[in-house]
């Protein structure tokens, strides 16, 4: 048992609310000096908002962070910091046209009177750059480096820093193997030196590469924690999203074994996103995409649709190869897709709805003009088929609540009349009430001879609605379950590269 | 998780009767006319109000292009350069035909023709360059605008390109005629207006003018083809310099190096003025008409004042063209963005 006096930063009972929302609720985490605590958790568990109270960027709603045995109120994250309290972002917030020994000393430049001293802020610089084995030009600028190269920029930030407490939100997302074993060296040397480092990862096998400690959020609510040595992998993975959620999510109905291909590709490769992947979608089926963000599912569909480009693959639509060049092309081919972003992507939000109701297929209201009538009935239609609460008419898409946003984007994509389905993250955002919704028209559509692909983040969603369930990791489609295989380990399993064919053959290639 | 909007809050479009968004143009004009009326009573003449309207009418016209242009999120400079280079063009074409044609009817249709197709093709370049090049729109307007410019120069040698005076007393009523006592630059400007506002408010084009320039991203997920349709703008924009060329160049019946100056700040200003945004995603034809006739009204004013001197109207446009913006901005904030 470790003493007391080793702790540095601490957090008691934390709570947090967003509105009426609670995220977390009466969370403890101990970070101690010279240790590695791991930190587990599926999307949307609250391991944002809880290293972002430990960091200072949020305060808690109740309980405290405690550093050093003394009780904190950081009302900045640079309050943290000079604590000692860093943290490495998972977006990356560098500054892009500045170069590489700018950014690392944004804020925090070293002056000889009222002049910058270059000259030893590129020796701290050289310094730190070399402690992570990395050969990034100081003098370069951070626009020109690839995404892997300013992750380690940003970790060389970190670590300049008079840096005590390391919290570190997903690392390796962008990193190559061989980037996260030199990580994994610079965060032992950390440890030795008695940095408390909290570690938040998707990747098992990462976890216990280096993880001494761990802690298991589900929820919001703590489940486990405790040290690494005695808990397997496996044991880990079901901690996570155990839970039952069956009633949730309407009867399936089986798919016949010999239902048609209604949409098929072969052999996508998306540069840097998605090597080799295939799948087929039946007539009537839900097929389901599992795996971390930025296991390259988005990058798969979109290529498949025309959305982004691919060097190599096929598609073939009930059979027949086809090209689809342009999101209008697979629109021709009754092919729909909701995308995950529907503020950056799905929704024009200073517009109003109707206009967005009818975006998508605006020629069917032309003759040759715009019918405003037939338009203003559309969304009549649409509101109560999808049941939209509008406060008052002639809104903005962006007063509309989430859920609100995501059934009007819903009956958009559905204005084609669809026969395949594409949605991704559909509940992202949303309460229960309308997930729940969300899944029952999910099985109208099947039910109705409709197929659906469905990219999902939310283990629960995967299980309860998809009759299979391809899984990716790092850009490879690693497996498609079926049946009794599609259950959370299993997914898991293969989404964190432990199962299924080599991810590492491909990583290395 | 899911951001709790509060569903009970009241909806304010402005503590104002009328909303300064919309209508802030309209009034502006109006009061600016007032006190054209108060200093000058002459101001009022229809003689003085056909001839304003007249001259409004080429920046005007320009101004409608450059609306779709900006409502889709992009600007283009190029255009008072474009309509020196097409005047350019069409004098030399028309002076070269009428030793084939004679000076009929036929020269000035082909020179007409001409120019229609020269501001198609060069809408058309501004528009492949911005969209299939991804470079910014001010930078590949600013370079045609520099090659347009040089480009009449050129061909003027410096000097002045003079159209041929057997064929300027054909062409000359496209300027100084009137039709039912309202001049044809007018009437030209009037059909312009009413076919962008169509455009604009009432055909697919126009929607998808404002669905890009609000949102690119959103625009492309929703199958429109944004390529497509901003070079579209742009050869419509082009269009609108031709049709502004053709009326201006009988006016004078000249081209040089110095034709248009300024022309593409002026329109980009009637736009603004208009109440459209320039970073896109909103934009009005009215408003773009009235933005064009009080600039040429300022001018005006000024010249049947002595209380201002003339040589300040430069000064009175740009302080009126930023008290319009900030008017704007505020009844913005009102409704809360």
């Amino acid at each position: 048992m470790a003493m007391d006096n080793d702790v540095l930063l601490e957090g008691r009972h934390i709570s947090r609310f967003f509105g009426g929302h609670q995220v977390l609720f009466d969370v403890d985490l101990m970070l101690r000096a010279g240790e590695v605590h791991a930190l587990l958790g599926e999307n949307g568990a609250g391991k944002s908002t809880l290293v972002r109270i430990l960091a200072g960027y949020l305060s808690p709603t109740s309980g405290e962070v405690v550093m050093s045995g003394e009780p904190r109120r950081y009302r900045s994250s640079g309050e943290a910091e000079a604590d000692g309290v860093v943290m490495i972002h998972q977006e990356l917030a560098l500054a892009e046209q500045l170069t590489v020994e700018e950014n690392i000393f944004l804020g925090r430049e070293i002056r000889r009177g009222p002049f910058l001293d270059r000259k030893t802020m590129r020796a701290h610089c050289r310094k730190a750059l070399a402690e992570l084995e990395t050969d990034v030009d100081p003098t370069a600028r951070v626009k020109d480096l690839g995404t892997s190269d300013q992750q380690m920029v940003e970790i060389a930030k970190a670590v300049t820093r008079d840096v005590r407490v390391l919290i570190m939100d997903e690392p390796t997302a962008t990193l190559t193997e061989h980037e996260v074993q030199v990580l994994f060296a610079l965060v032992s040397r950390l440890r030795k030196r008695g940095v408390a480092i909290l570690y938040i990862s998707h990747k098992l096998r990462e976890i216990e590469q280096i993880a001494d400690r761990v802690t298991v959020l589900r929820d919001g609510r703590l489940v486990d924690s405790g040290p690494m040595q005695g808990r397997s992998k496996e044991e880990l993975a079901r901690l996570m999203v155990g839970r039952e959620i069956t009633e949730m999510y309407p009867a399936r109905t089986p798919v016949p074994d010999d239902a048609p291909h209604v949409l098929e590709a072969r052999d996508i490769v998306v540069p840097g996103a998605v090597h080799w992947a295939s799948f087929a979608l039946r007539k009537g089926e839900v097929l389901g995409f599992g795996g971390v963000v930025g296991a390259g599912r988005t990058a798969l569909i979109e290529s498949v649709l025309g959305l982004r480009p691919r060097s190599a693959g096929q598609v073939l639509r009930h059979g027949e190869p086809v090209t689809l060049r342009h999101l209008r092309d697979a629109v021709r081919h009754r092919i729909a897709y909701l995308t995950e972003d529907r503020k950056a992507k799905g929704l024009v939000l200073n517009m109003g709805l109707c206009p967005n109701l009818t975006l998508l297929n605006l020629r069917d209201y032309c003759h040759p003009l715009i019918d405003r009538k037939q338009e203003a009935q559309a969304l009549e239609e649409a509101t109560s088929r999808f049941d939209i609460r509008l406060r008052t008419e002639a809104l903005t898409a962006a007063e509309l609540s989430g859920g609100n946003q995501q059934k009007l984007l819903l009956a958009k994509v559905m204005s084609i009349d669809p026969e395949v389905v594409i949605i991704n993250e559909p509940t992202r955002g949303i309460d229960v009430g309308t997930k729940h919704q969300i899944y029952h028209f999910i099985r109208e559509l099947t039910d109705a001879g409709r197929s659906v692909i469905l990219i999902s983040s939310e283990m629960g969603e995967l299980i309860g609605l998809s009759h299979r369930v391809a899984v990716m990791c790092a850009g490879v489609l690693t497996g498609i379950l079926e049946g009794e295989q599609i259950n959370e380990q299993e997914i898991m399993q293969y989404a964190s590269g432990i199962k299924g064919v080599g991810v590492d053959e491909h990583r290395h290639a | 998780m899911s951001i709790v909007m509060p569903d009970s809050k009241p909806i304010k479009r402005g503590n104002l009767p009328l909303d300064l968004k919309t209508w802030g143009p309209f009034v502006a004009l109006i009061a600016l006319a007032l006190l054209g009326a108060l200093i000058n009573p002459a101001f009022l003449g229809l003689d003085n109000l056909s001839n304003m309207l007249t001259r409004s009418a080429f920046i005007g016209i320009i101004a409608i292009g450059a609306t779709f242009v900006i409502t889709a999120g992009g600007l283009d400079l190029s255009v008072g350069s474009m309509a020196a280079f097409i005047a350019g063009v069409m004098i030399i074409l028309m002076n070269s035909l009428v030793e084939q044609f004679g000076p009929g009817l036929t020269t000035v249709l082909l020179g007409v023709g001409a120019s229609l197709i020269l501001g198609l093709g060069a809408g058309f370049i501004n528009g492949i360059v911005t969209t299939k090049g991804k470079i910014e729109a001010f930078i590949v307007t600013l370079g045609t605008m520099g090659i347009y410019r040089s480009l009449v120069t050129y061909l003027a040698d410096g000097g002045t390109l003079t159209l041929d005076w057997s064929v300027r007393d054909i062409y000359r009523p496209v300027y100084y005629d009137s039709m039912l006592g309202i001049p044809i630059p007018v009437w030209v400007f009037l059909c312009v207006a009413v076919i962008g506002y169509v455009l604009l408010n009432h055909t697919r084009f126009g929607r998808y003018c404002f669905a890009i320039g609000s949102n690119e991203k959103v625009a492309e997920y929703s199958a429109i083809h944004v390529d497509r349709i901003k070079t579209l703008t742009y050869m419509f924009q082009g269009v609108c310099v031709a049709l502004a060329t053709i009326i201006y160049v009988p006016r004078l019946g000249s081209a040089s190096g110095a034709t248009g100056v300024l022309w593409e700040l002026e329109a980009i200003a009637a736009v603004i003025i208009g109440g459209t945004m320039l970073k896109g995603g909103h934009g009005r034809i009215w408003g773009t008409v009235v933005g064009a006739i009080m600039l040429t009204m300022i001018g005006n004013i000024l010249n049947l004042t002595d209380a201002i001197s003339n040589y300040l109207n430069g000064t009175v446009q740009g302080i009126i063209i930023i008290v319009a913006v900030y008017l704007q901005r505020a009844s913005w904030r009102k409704t809360g963005t």
